[in-house]
């Protein structure tokens, strides 16, 4: 019996990473907002590896926290272990990555979502979209509640239509058994959508006591760790250590042997996996002269003992798992927990996405996370974040906020996502941003605080203590390139960091900018007269070592911001633009790019029709101005 | 990037003619400051004077050419920004040496087709009428220069350039695989491989760019096909064009059996000759095959050369060639005119109006006069854009092997100075992009692509 059950402002589908990080956002800006899910206990659920961060996704958790969002804050008080990768490498790819007890992991976020203001969390399932002139305004759940609002975002993650395949067996399911969204992925389409099929799988689980870890190695978590959120100073959690081991010859023989049972070769999986995230067969099909794989056995939680086996994602069948498991060494006597699987569902061709992740074809429709074509709990969030702001910005009639490439990999990642869209789910890497350098994990906040600040999501005291680290920053880098220093009282620091000695005089900040001197030497001769935390002096560092590339990258920017800056009128008529190609005129008329910038991203656009884009924009404006005068 | 500065040679190269090498944007007046030498600096010229001096290598301080250089600063110049107008003699090498010189400077770069004419319009100094036609002058010429880049892409030149790029583009997967997947047990990516890798690459970028200070350029001359029935004097023009015996010269029809090229300059307009074989039916398979390759020359070709015999009456091979020809850029030339004239010449305008008919005997050597003057006129008329692109869009491969190499460079030097590799990273892809920018590749997604080809990646 179909009833209005309430009305509200946004309604956010789906309580996932997407779905939290949308709702929250949402809500925080003071729109009443309704969060559902199919079923309350997976809020915040990792259906995969219990981890959150590395290279890429790891900054894109810090600028979720940048803006205000919930992950970063949420992982740093539930993680096993926390480690710094890349510290090797340059300040710009150091990625923060931490093993999650997803138990509590998920008990947190929903305590949070609980007691926010404005969100209500509720157990449902959305079957039916209600469009009333072209614009969405509410759903209706299976059991016939009907909840109206002024906007609508959708995060369904896999669970549209969602089949769950292991070896021979296939049947229809969300994520690790849930009742899967069936009749959502109709009403989409109904109402214009185009969907596609996209695939993913997860490894086998097993018991922690069958492991012998003996003929493993330890890895174990950063002795002093760090952070996500910016708020975060201290942590007294006790950490757990992963585990490394390898496949055996034995491995590949029990999959090559059963190949002819893979569903991947033999035809019984249609949706398009992620390149990035073969399953083990594919792998050793692939790679055959690999003699063995990695294989990291991570803890699920504190106070469980199933155990994660990251490399070993598969979708063979139940029996032929378990042969691949006991051929590992340290797992001969293991016993399988849960078996691995792949599973395919819907996902919406993101090229229908405006950059505010609305959709185009429905007013007031924001889309975000899996069902966009990504994959990976950051990748989720940080569209979530975006489609909440977005939503609420438009039930307040405000502009939406669009993140630049140059700003975050959340912009990175939502601008090819609906410029150029994707042929396999989505994930983010450091190399699909052009200007890395800029996009590190230690700016987040010098990037996208204010902007968060400016919308409504980062507290007054937040953005106080925020000003504040920037100031002394500044203050402290000016210190260094006004102080004056001689050959005699550096030299002795010099030689200890292994730099050559000065021969005449110059400035200390000259010195930081060797290669082998840091903040620390020169502290130790220079010591500052403000208050630094360690953060500070790590970015002080930071910015004058790589001054000659950050400069140049800003250059680059800056260039690439005038082509931003170059609106494309939303009403164009590109089939009236003389000279155009006509693969240009098609690829632009779908996506409709907010910018010439935009414009010159999308495949088959070349610079000649850039150009020809941009004499009949100034002519439309020279026109348009002659008209306004008159 | 509509505030980055352009150069490019912007009227057709003629002997005796004068050529104009053009440069527009912010940089203009310093770049060409540091390649002239005169009484006075740019820099401190005067708007809308004219200087005399020489534009001199500053590297070899080897003197290139005499020249007159006109100094426009914006607003009041035709793309409404500082324009520089080098005007040289004209010599085919000179002036390609002069644009060379220009485009090594700090911030200069080819311009696009009919950018000048674009970026006037989009200052202000060109009306609202002219805007379709900057329009439709953008679109031909790039629809041209694509033309001419596909050619090329099918060329030597483009696999020599893919492998290069295949080396930096393997070096570059290292790395960011080193970077995205920090733990996984891939060899890690050392100072020292880089520099390998990037001496390699820079090694095979040299031997490309010493091919091309060599002249080569003239490859890439207007291409000209001389076609005709057999034995109606191909060979034997061809061979006066060049002053060479290259082409076997007999009196037995169906000699030539291959395509022959040489490359000839006439009034300084390059022209790469091809010598096809007499088009006819024919049951000789080894002359069959000859055929068939004239007939892709004549594809191909930018002009063409259709000699007709003026002692024979037209010939139904003839007739199909003319048929074949309409619409194409062609100057018929009636040869043995010393002999008695049975050609149906009114028949020949009929079918082609346009075409100028030349009338010469190529065994005595006379009507040559008026065979140089025809392809001149049509180069100056406009008629032969094409090879203009062709020249142009190689100078710009030039440019763009050159900036390639200096970011390897910059590469190899920032590996010795303590810099990460995600830093020195930002250098070897310049290098790739730039070589993919010759290729007219996208650079973006194929990066990725290869990361997940190379490496066996997963969770």
């Amino acid at each position: 019996m179909r009833y209005l059950a309430g009305e509200y402002e946004v309604i956010v589908i789906g309580a996932g990473h997407a779905g939290c990080e949308s709702a929250l956002a949402s809500a925080r800006m003071g729109c009443e907002t309704l969060l559902l899910t199919i079923n309350l206990d997976m809020v915040a659920f990792m259906p995969c590896n219990p981890s959150i961060g590395g290279p890429a996704k790891g900054h894109v958790v810090r600028e979720i926290d940048a803006l205000g969002g919930e992950m970063g804050r949420n992982i740093d008080r539930t993680f096993i272990q926390m480690r710094m990768l890349n510290t090797g490498k340059g300040p710009a790819v150091h990625a923060l990555r931490a093993q999650a007890d997803k138990f509590e992991y998920q008990h947190l976020m929903k305590k949070t979502i609980e007691e926010t203001p404005h969100l209500t969390l509720r157990q449902g399932m959305a079957e039916e979209l209600i469009v009333e002139d072209g614009k969405c305004v509410g759903i209706v759940t299976k059991s016939g509640a009907e909840y109206r609002a002024k906007a609508v975002v959708v995060t369904t993650g896999t669970y549209l239509r969602g089949k769950i395949i292991m070896g021979e067996l296939m049947y229809e399911s969300g994520p690790n058994n849930q009742q899967p969204s069936i009749k959502l992925s109709a009403s989409l389409k109904e109402h214009g959508l185009e969907l596609i099929r996209f695939k993913t799988g997860t490894p086998p689980r097993v018991h922690k006591d069958s492991i012998d870890f003996s003929k493993t190695e330890i890895q174990p978590g950063d002795e002093k760790p760090k952070f996500f959120s910016h708020e975060t100073k201290t942590s007294d959690i006790e950490q757990i250590p992963c585990w490394l081991t390898y496949t055996s010859e034995d491995t590949h023989k029990i999959i090559n042997d059963n190949l002819h049972r893979a569903p991947m070769f033999s035809g019984a999986i249609e949706g398009t996996g992620p390149r990035y995230c073969p399953s083990i067969e594919d792998k050793i099909v692939r790679f055959a002269d690999k003699p063995k794989h990695q294989i990291f056995l991570e803890p699920e939680g504190r106070h469980t003992s199933e155990y994660y086996v990251q490399g070993l994602s598969t979708s063979m069948p139940e029996d032929v798992q378990l042969g691949i498991l006991r051929t590992i060494p340290g797992l001969e006597k293991v016993e399988m927990m849960r078996t691995g699987y792949a599973i395919e569902y819907d996902a919406v061709i993101p090229t229908q996405l405006w950059p505010s992740l609305e959709t185009k074809v429905i007013d007031g429709l924001f889309t975000a996370g899996q069902i966009n074509g990504t994959s990976g709990y950051e990748e989720a969030a940080g569209q979530g974040i975006i489609a909440g702001i977005n939503a609420a910005r438009k039930v307040q009639n405000k502009e939406a906020v669009i993140i630049g490439r140059s700003q975050g990999y959340i912009g990175v990642m939502i601008d090819d996502l609906v410029t150029k869209g994707t042929n396999d789910p989505y994930r983010l890497l450091t190399s699909r941003a052009e200007y890395r350098l800029l996009l590190r994990h230690d700016n987040a906040d010098l990037r996208l605080t204010p902007l968060g600040y400016e919308i409504g999501l980062i507290t007054e005291e937040r953005y106080k203590q925020f000003m504040m680290k920037k100031e002394l920053v500044e203050l402290e880098t000016e210190r260094l390139r006004s102080t004056k220093v001689k050959p005699e009282e550096m030299n002795a620091m010099l030689e200890m960091a292994g730099s050559a000695p000065m021969v005449q005089g110059g400035d200390a900040l000259s010195l930081l900018r060797r290669p082998e001197v840091t903040y620390q030497h020169l502290e130790s001769v220079l010591p500052s007269p403000y208050e630094l935390s360690e953060e500070m002096k790590e970015q002080v560092e930071i910015t004058v070592k790589y001054a000659g590339y950050i400069e140049k990258q800003l250059l680059q920017v800056e260039r690439l911001n005038k082509m931003e800056k170059k609106r494309i009128p939303s009403d164009i008529d590109y089939s009236d633009v003389r000279g155009l190609a006509s693969e240009a005129k098609q690829k632009l008329d779908v996506i409709r790019p907010l910018s010439i910038g935009q414009a010159s991203r999308i495949a088959g656009v070349t610079p000649a029709d850039i150009s020809i884009l941009l004499v009949y924009l100034e002519h439309y404006n020279r026109v348009t101005a002659a008209r306004g005068s008159q | 990037m509509i505030h980055d500065t352009i150069a490019a040679i912007s009227t057709a190269v003629g002997e005796g003619g004068i050529a104009i090498i053009r440069i527009s944007g912010p940089d203009a007046i310093i770049g060409a400051d540091h390649i002239f030498a005169s009484k006075i600096s740019l820099k401190d010229a005067e708007s809308h004077t004219v200087h005399y001096g020489h534009i001199t290598d500053p590297v070899s301080g080897e003197k290139v050419e005499e020249v007159l250089v006109t100094l426009m600063r914006g607003p009041r110049s035709f793309t409404g920004e500082d324009v520089v107008e080098i005007n040289a003699h004209g010599g085919v090498i000179a002036v390609r040496k002069v644009l060379d010189l220009v485009l090594q400077q700090d911030g200069i770069r080819i311009a696009e087709p009919g950018e000048f004419t674009k970026r006037a319009f989009l200052n202000g100094r060109i009306d609202l009428m002219q805007a379709e036609a900057v329009i439709d002058l953008i679109r031909s010429k790039s629809d041209r220069a694509f033309t001419v880049a596909r050619k090329q892409a099918e060329g030597l030149l483009s696999r020599k350039i893919k492998a290069l790029r295949g080396t930096v583009i393997e070096l570059l997967a290292h790395i960011e695989v080193n970077i995205d997947y920090p733990e996984h047990d891939v060899e890690e990516m050392t100072s020292a491989y880089i520099r390998e890798q990037c001496l390699l690459a820079i090694a095979e970028l040299d031997k490309l760019l010493k091919t091309a200070s060599e002249g080569k350029i003239l490859r890439e001359g207007i291409m000209t096909a001389i076609v005709g029935r057999p034995n109606v004097g191909k060979s034997s023009l061809m061979n006066v064009l060049t002053q060479e015996e290259k082409a076997i010269v007999t009196d037995i029809p169906g000699t030539t059996r291959d395509v022959i090229e040489q490359f000839v300059t006439i009034n300084g307009i390059p022209l790469r000759l091809l010598d096809t074989a007499g088009i006819r039916e024919t049951s000789d398979v080894v002359e069959r095959i000859g055929v068939e390759r004239s007939r892709d020359a004549l594809q191909g070709a930018d002009l063409i050369l259709l000699l007709l015999n003026h002692n024979e009456p037209l010939h139904a091979d003839d007739r199909e060639l003319l048929q074949q020809l309409e619409g194409r850029q062609v100057i018929v030339i009636v040869n043995k005119n010393d002999l008695p004239g049975r050609l149906e010449l009114d028949e020949v305008a009929g079918i082609m109006p346009t075409a100028p008919i030349v009338h010469m005997s190529v065994l005595q050597e006379s009507g040559l006069d008026q065979l140089e003057k025809s392809i001149s006129d049509l180069f100056f008329e406009g008629g032969l854009e094409a090879a203009d692109l062709t020249y142009v869009s190689n100078v710009r491969h030039i440019s763009l092997l050159n900036r390639a190499k200096s970011s390897l460079e910059d590469a190899i030097e920032a590996t010795y100075s303590g810099i990460p590799i995600d830093v020195i990273q930002i250098d070897a892809r310049l290098a790739w992009e730039s070589l993919g920018e010759i290729l007219g590749d996208e650079a973006g997604d194929s990066l990725i692509d290869q990361i997940f080809s190379q490496f066996c990646l997963g969770k």
